[in-house]
């Protein structure tokens, strides 16, 4: 089965677009990884190293495919592509294995595909390699999955198995109080999918009411159904799902315990990935499916997100723990999107979905950097730490371009789609937008002197010997490096893919009596590069 | 006198009995094989036992399947005056109840070598426990139905207390026992008051007579207080038997002192029989009802008839308390049968939504969840140690380290219990879930069950997080018991702690496969509860 995924991906990327190959890479997707488990299963636990390559080779072939998807994706369109072969699963209650993608889930594929190598590899494991790479490998194909089903019996199943490798991740590899922070992640999010589950189950049986007793679970027939769009008491339940994910105000407790407790790869992945989980599930499912309800309690959405990211950055700003202070910029961050999604414009939309890309690169970026500090310096206060600089001038430019990145400098990726979702949310909500605009400035200002508390001055005995990064761990990192400039520099290969699908969206929160923005004029247009 | 006795005889109807459509015959005849076998020697070895316990289950099961095959041809039908049924809702669950005597026989085998408990009375006991479960389930009259349970309840009631030199196992026993015998009290008065109100205790006829009082009698059944007792003492009998709070207190108790394959056999078996007549009865007597009223009636007979309102209390009580109090438990067995109460939760969630489907969706679960208990209380079994002592949580400290694979398999098993996807588990909760949503009146039950989901994961994950926990010395010691039970552990590991023994492990592998391929190749289960009909 590997053998056959490889295949079909290397006929992909080789051949290019295929359609035979193309249609079956979605699947490929989900596959490879589960199977990379099974096979990680099988091996001995006595040989740690083989585990790691044979999980490392999984996760790079997934990489691969995710570029491939890539690569045969259309370009400038709207509607979900690849949604062949379909199977039938549970045809009575027409519960089907139907995936498909479009220029949202596209982006997270692939954010999901370069950093699953790059956490599997670039900390250090402490305990059985073996599981740890087992549920890797799980939690990957448990991520594609969300991000490519458009059945949503098969998106809350993917959604739900995420939980489990996650759990396993952080309670088996975590800090000091990792049993409490796990269990608090486990049940925060259960809940949460407590309420999805009923959501749907709730707007398929209202399907099956009105179209005679057939069943489906399908997003596009779903979206179909007549009088579900206004139902206010759905779309609250898919949201609580959605909003404990991501994490907005008020429900974001378990975020910071979660992070700071689980292995720099859990925060790799819980950062970079399953946070998107959310802000993926309100675009894809909750605003499609009830577009109505949606655009009638958008402004509570939005002052919900905008206290989040004002009271996340005053938070990040008093944590003496560095690891936690990435953590709630994440909340600040995270809120941004969600302020950039409920606007309902082209712009705010497109830099929300660029934002969430970005915040899927710097922020495990800076995990991976704190977990660095942390194998050297065995410690992640603040108040022990100083003047690494000067010991590891290579670790602090990196952690330096980033902060930069994460804080929105022009250049880098950050202020993309910083710019795109204040400027989106201006027209339609200009008092939002304009409180929104002071959060960015509280996010340099926590993270600068983060910074500057962590890197600058002379360092002390301790600090002073602290080794800069292995070779390999800067070859890791460059990658991540490049991202951040060409997405900074030059956005436009993002949003031509990313645009045409909010479009799709926006319209559809328009017809549903959105705030319209004023006409495109020409110069919001050369805002947006 | 005796002349006249015998006189008398032959005005009494015999019934005709049809033994093709009574497969459990066969339990009872290798039950008393055993027995005879016994009396003629003494040294058959204990593997003799086994086989025939075993042969005996199986060849009821291919009987049933037979029967079951049958069914879609002939169509279901009554045999024995009536008094029973063969009908794909109680073939689908003798199924279930023969494969639990199967698996247990397989755990039991090396844990009765271990205990030194070795002979044929636990095989015998299994056999006549289940053939009572059976005759449960295809009871239609209420005395035969009690029959069924109390050849079910009593070879319970000795298996709890089968490890004789345990003092807790006799406790158990004699706890169960009482209680038991109190519950069929009160289901029997159920029966009698039921025969009062209504002059029958076949659920057929309780049926005609509940819609003939609907349609004629001002359409309501407040009138009807001694049926409307007997019905609910009866409910009462059967919530006992299947753990539904508040009629749980035994469970604990019961599942903890019970050895340990027994509690494992006791969660499938006696939940699968309960459960089964309680859809016949709900079944005939309001769901039927309610079908087959015209149609003005349908939308109000939830409010003529108060039994869907009970069922509703019954599992949001059952769901929350067995949740909740399975979060603070310290011993494994304890904790499961915690867990069990919960599980028949949402069993119950399923039978209170009142439906075709949603009856399916209940069978469903009980049929899945015969799996994933028998293979959890099996490995429970092993860890528990020579003695059938070690049940504390702390002794699962580090079992990922010593068992991977055992400690695997347990995830596996306590994942399907939390509704992990891909396992029977999750398409279980998701069944009754989604026959909640659809209802009218029970969507808030279905997120009730959904909230719950989310608190009873904590206490399955508790124990997942203690196999893969770093071994007592690297953490702190809470208490001075679990210290005490540590030092037990480090002893016992020194006798070759946790051997599976084979006949285990291929209990263990079954329940796992059919956890894990049920969970991903759904069809065939779903397609054979699909088949059952109220």
């Amino acid at each position: 089965m590997n053998a056959l995924a490889a295949s079909s991906a290397l006929a992909a990327a080789a051949g290019g677009l295929d359609p035979g190959a193309s249609s079956w890479l979605l699947t490929a997707l989900i596959l490879v990884p589960i199977v990379t488990a099974a096979v990680v299963v099988l091996l001995p636990a006595s040989r740690p190293e083989a585990v790691k390559l044979v999980g490392l080779l999984g996760s790079l072939a997934t990489l691969g495919l995710s570029l491939a998807v890539l690569f045969s994706f259309k370009a400038h369109e709207a509607g979900y592509q690849m949604t062949e072969p379909k199977f039938a699963w549970i045809s009575k209650l027409g519960i089907g294995w139907q995936l498909g993608i479009d220029g949202i889930s596209l982006w997270m594929v692939v954010l999901t595909g370069i950093l699953f190598p790059i956490a599997l590899i670039g900390p250090k494991i402490h305990g059985d390699v073996k599981s740890y790479v087992l549920w890797m490998m799980v939690l990957e194909g448990a991520c594609m999955g969300s991000f490519v089903a458009l059945d949503l019996f098969l998106f809350f199943l993917f959604f739900e198995l995420v939980l489990f490798p996650m759990y396993m991740l952080i309670s088996g590899y975590g800090y000091g109080r990792r049993a409490y922070a796990s269990l608090k992640f486990y049940a925060y999010t259960a809940a949460g999918s407590a309420f999805l589950l009923v959501g749907i189950l709730a707007v398929a049986s209202r399907y099956a009411s009105t179209s005679g007793g057939k069943w489906s679970f399908s997003l596009p027939e779903l979206m179909t159904t007549p009088g579900i769009s206004g139902s206010i008491w759905m779309f609250v339940f898919f949201m609580v799902a959605f909003l404990v994910k991501v994490p907005v105000f008020p429900f974001h407790t378990w975020l910071p315990d979660a992070h700071t407790e689980a292995p720099t790869a859990g925060s790799v992945i819980l950062a970079g990935v399953l946070l998107k989980l959310g802000t993926y599930g309100m675009l894809r499912f909750a605003i499609n499916l009830f577009p109505e309800a949606a655009v009638r309690t958008a402004p509570i959405w939005m002052v919900l997100a905008l206290i989040g990211m004002i009271y996340g950055a005053i938070v990040a700003a008093m944590q003496k723990d560095l690891k936690r202070i990435v953590a709630y910029s994440s909340v600040a961050h995270m809120g941004f999107i969600v302020l950039g999604i409920f606007a309902f414009t082209r712009q705010a939309g497109t830099g929300s979905v660029i934002q969430m890309i970005n915040h899927g690169i710097t922020t495990p970026a800076l995990f991976l950097l704190v977990g660095w500090i942390y194998e050297r310096r065995h410690t992640r206060e603040i108040a022990k730490l100083n003047g690494l600089w000067k010991a590891a001038p290579i670790l602090g430019s990196f952690f330096l371009v980033t902060t930069f990145a994460s804080i929105g400098v022009p250049g880098l990726n950050g202020f993309v789609g910083e710019f795109l979702v204040l400027i989106g949310t201006f027209p339609t909500w200009p008092w939002l937008a304009g409180i929104g605009a002071t959060a960015v400035i509280f996010a340099a200002l926590y993270m600068l002197w983060a910074f500057q508390r962590v890197f600058t001055g002379e360092p002390d005995a301790e600090n002073s010997t602290t080794r800069d990064l292995t070779w390999a761990q800067r070859l890791l990192f460059v990658p991540l490096i490049v991202l951040m400039f060409v997405m900074g520099i030059y956005p436009k290969p993002f949003t031509d893919r990313i645009q045409p699908s909010v479009d799709a969206i926006v319209a559809r929160a328009e017809g549903a009596g959105a705030r319209k923005a004023p006409a495109v004029t020409r110069s919001t247009q050369e805002a947006h590069p | 006198m005796i002349a006249s006795l015998l006189a008398q005889t032959g005005q009494i109807p015999a019934p005709n009995i049809n033994y093709r459509s009574i497969p459990f015959v066969v339990l009872a005849v290798g039950a008393m094989a055993m027995l005879v076998l016994r009396a003629l020697s003494n040294r058959v070895p204990q593997w003799v036992w086994t086989a025939i316990t075993i042969l005996s289950a199986l060849v009821t099961l291919v009987w049933s399947t037979f029967l079951l095959n049958d069914l879609v041809s002939t169509g279901p039908r009554e045999i024995m005056m009536d008094a029973l049924v063969v009908d794909n809702l109680s073939m689908i669950m003798a199924l279930a109840m023969c494969t639990s005597v199967v698996l247990t026989a397989l755990v039991a085998h090396s844990y009765l070598i271990r205990e030194r408990l070795e002979g044929p009375e636990f095989g015998v006991l299994l056999l006549l426990a289940c053939a009572g479960g059976i005759l449960m389930a295809q009871a239609l009259d209420l005395l035969v139905m009690f029959l069924g349970l109390e050849i079910m309840s009593i070879p319970l009631y000795v298996l709890a207390g089968f490890h004789r030199r345990r003092s807790v196992s006799a406790e158990a026993s004699m706890k169960y026992f009482i209680l038991g015998a109190f519950s069929s009290a009160v289901f029997l008065y159920g029966i009698a008051l039921t025969y009062g109100g209504t002059g029958s205790t076949h659920v057929l006829f309780i049926r005609s007579y509940v819609s003939r009082v609907l349609r004629e009698g001002g359409h309501s059944l407040a009138g009807q207080g001694v049926l409307m007792a007997g019905m609910a003492l009866v409910l009462v009998g059967l919530a006992f038997k299947v753990a539904a709070v508040p009629f749980h207190q035994w469970t604990p108790d019961v599942y903890q002192g019970a050895p340990t394959p027994v509690s494992g056999f006791m969660a499938a078996l006696a939940k699968v029989a309960g459960f089964t007549a309680l859809l016949r009865v709900l079944g005939q007597a309001y769901v039927a009802v309610r079908e087959s009223s015209p149609d003005a009636l349908v939308s109000n007979t939830v409010d003529r008839l108060p039994w869907p309102w009970i069922i509703m209390a019954l599992a949001v009580l059952t769901l929350v308390v067995g949740a909740v109090m399975a979060l603070v438990q310290v011993d494994i067995k304890r904790m499961m049968a915690y867990s069990s109460i919960n599980h028949a939760g949402y069993v119950l969630v399923g039978v209170a939504a009142a439906n075709q489907e949603s009856f399916r969706s209940a069978a469903y679960y009980l049929l899945t969840y015969t799996f994933t208990i028998i293979g959890t209380f099996a490995i429970i079994t092993v860890v528990s140690g020579p003695g059938d002592r070690l049940h504390r949580l702390e002794s699962w400290r580090g079992l990922g380290r010593r068992r991977p694979a055992l400690a695997m398999l347990m995830t596996l098993f306590l994942g399907a219990q939390a509704g992990v996807p891909f396992t029977t588990g999750f398409l279980a909760k998701f069944g009754v879930i989604l026959a909640a949503a659809r209802g009218e009146y029970t969507l808030w039950l279905a997120l009730v069950a959904m909230l719950v989901t989310a608190v009873s994961v904590i206490f399955y994950l508790r124990v997942i997080m203690l196999m893969y926990a770093a071994p007592k010395g690297e953490a702190h010691a809470e208490t001075d018991l679990e210290e005490a039970n540590a030092a037990a552990l480090a002893a016992a590991e020194g006798r070759r702690l946790y051997v599976v023994p084979t006949a285990t492990w291929v209990a263990i592998a079954i329940c796992a496969a059919v956890t894990l391929v049920g969970g991903i190749w759904a069809g065939p289960l779903v397609a054979l509860v699909d088949r059952i009909s109220i």
